[in-house]
């Protein structure tokens, strides 16, 4: 069930636009926000919202990298794979955190917490290699100075 | 010699405050272009020669001139920045939305004004998270000063204008897509005709226009087009924010006269090659445009040169490629981003780029066979433009067009030795 804050949320995204289905990816950045990702459920209860069926939403959800439709961790670590960092060796920091991690690319470590993606270019290509922790950007990553790193994220 | 875009940038400290950036003269050529009519704007930024500096080179004036004007045009014109920096090896636009957000916001005041645009958007990447904070300050400080809402500064001008922030896709920073993704949709691109101009955002005359692009229109207003053209050192005015990225010893951002050669970028800005590293090749404006080599090196690096050497200048950051790097396994590194990128609606993008994929990661793990390359070659003239539906995939095969033509040999090389020399 979304929450009466969630509801709240979305109410006030669906009103800065002239049609109640353009609030569409704000909607699911509000329950993504509280949720960490996006269910079924959520999909079904917005879908009611924006008048919409949950169908036309899956569709968007599943269209933008950053919408999650499986349960994410507690920390996102979302590693850089374009060209910059390719040439600068990001394969060697993926290989670092896979190993330590015990996970590959979709998965998330038992303790639920951290799970592991790529992404596009994160635009910060004269420090490469780069990844984001949540909201956080690290940048010249070597395999030695990740594990300090990852000890700041619980 | 003059940095106007970058002059009041400082990568270490916080960005101008409202108060700072009035000091500089932020905000001064609000008032010299109320007195102004809009057609007066338009035509200063035509004369001024600026061209778009997302990647495409158009011509700003010449966009803008599309919209409809006057009294029968419709009330509502939006106009949007395209802040979703998602080219790989592009990192210009972040230090102008990280360094100095109200001049981002003053040239969209002033553009908005040229057109009657009464709403705007940031459109903002997902991943610039500082820059996001940062905008959302300005943009509160902008309409607590009057910069922004009802009757700007006593005008009878009214403008309001909102971030955006994406959930991440390549196709964001297509202009139609873009639009489809601020309307809630998934972003896909839109037929042309109708173009933007005419039928944009909610079906209302609209122009997108790059970061960069918007930063440069206060200072063309402020100083005027003979000015903004003799920063220049070719007939595309103004200056340009280059960049350089891979094994060069000093990676970074440059504000530069338009037309600096690729050299000059390289050697005295980004310090030439790091130690036990050699030049190859580089692509000069992002994933999506064909490689240059050694030959190209005291190429100008504005449009119209760059685009006579069968290249882009893209949106000018280069990324250098090196002896030590496979030329092959970038290029597989290149496409997989932009299979993976392809938004999926035309066929022979949607096909044939994992096709291409497919085919470079065999030549990688040394499975590859002779009549790949012939493969590869009908893919960059299938996907060439005309065949699809907007520019993905035709940028997607410039880099794969040119390493054909300067690295032949290296892909020959992987077919017959049965593996990839650089492992």
């Amino acid at each position: 069930m979304l929450t009466e804050e969630e509801i709240h949320e979305i109410t006030e995204e669906i009103n800065r636009f002239p049609v109640k289905k353009a609030a569409c990816i704000e909607a699911l950045k509000v329950i993504q926000k509280h949720r960490r990702w996006v269910s079924d459920e959520s999909i079904e209860e917005l879908a009611e919202m924006l008048e919409m069926s949950p169908g036309e939403i899956d569709d968007v959800a599943t269209f933008y990298n950053l919408v999650f439709r499986k349960p994410v961790g507690r920390h996102v670590i979302l590693i850089c794979d374009s060209v910059s960092c390719y040439i600068m060796g990001y394969q060697q920091i993926l290989q670092h955190l896979k190993v330590k991690l015990g996970i590959v690319y979709g998965e998330t470590t038992r303790d639920d917490r951290f799970t592991l993606l790529p992404i596009p270019c994160l635009g910060t290509c004269d420090h490469a290699p780069a990844f984001m922790i949540d909201e956080d950007l690290h940048r010249d990553l070597t395999p030695e100075n990740i594990d300090d790193i990852l000890t700041k994220y619980k | 010699m003059e940095k106007p875009l970058t002059q009041h940038i400082h990568p270490d400290k916080a960005p101008l405050d409202i108060r700072e950036y009035e000091k500089t003269g932020g905000y001064s050529a609000l008032s010299k272009a109320f007195q102004m009519e809009p057609e007066e704007i338009l035509e200063v930024v035509k004369d001024s020669g600026l061209k778009g500096r997302g990647g495409a080179g158009f011509s700003t004036g010449m966009k803008w001139g599309f919209i409809p004007m006057g009294e029968d045009a419709p009330k509502t014109k939006y106009l949007i920045a395209n802040a979703d920096e998602m080219e790989p090896g592009t990192f210009k636009d972040r230090l102008l939305l990280e360094g100095n957000p109200h001049q981002l916001i003053e040239g969209m005041i002033l553009s908005a004004y040229a057109i009657q645009a009464n709403t705007g958007y940031i459109f903002l990447r997902w991943a610039y998270k500082r820059s996001g904070y940062l905008i959302k300050r300005a943009l509160k400080e902008a309409y607590e000063a009057g910069y922004l809402g009802e009757n700007i500064m006593g005008s009878r001008f009214s403008f309001d204008l909102h971030q955006h922030t994406s959930v991440g896709r390549y196709m964001c920073g297509e202009e139609t897509g873009l639009l489809n993704a601020l309307e809630g949709k998934r972003a896909i691109p839109r037929a042309k005709p109708p173009f933007p101009q005419m039928s944009g955002l909610f079906g209302k005359p609209t122009i997108v226009n790059n970061v960069e692009t918007l930063c440069c229109v206060p200072h063309i207003i402020n100083h005027g087009a003979e000015w903004f053209k003799g920063l220049s050192l070719t007939d595309e005015g103004g200056t340009k924010l280059y960049g350089a990225s891979g094994r060069v010893k000093k990676p970074g951002i440059w504000e530069l006269a338009l037309g600096t050669t690729l050299r000059e970028i390289l050697e005295d800005h980004a310090g030439g090659m790091q130690d036990g590293f050699f030049f190859r090749g580089a692509l000069p404006g992002g994933a999506s445009t064909d490689f240059l080599v050694e030959e190209h090196l005291d190429l100008k690096m504005d449009f119209q040169s760059v685009m006579d050497a069968g290249s882009r200048l893209g949106t000018g950051t280069v990324v250098v490629l090196d002896d030590r790097t496979c030329p092959v396994g970038m290029l597989h590194n290149l496409e997989h981003f932009f299979a993976q990128e392809s938004c999926g609606w035309c066929t022979p993008c949607r096909e044939g780029l994992p096709w291409v994929e497919k085919i470079l990661l065999s030549l990688e793990e040394g499975t590859g066979r002779e009549e790949d390359i012939e493969l590869l070659e009908f893919h960059s003239r299938n996907l060439a433009p005309g065949n699809t539906f907007c520019a993905l995939a035709p940028g997607a095969v410039e880099p794969l067009q040119s390493a054909l033509k300067y690295f032949h040999a290296d892909f020959e090389r992987h077919i017959t030795e049965k593996h990839c020399p650089w492992k």
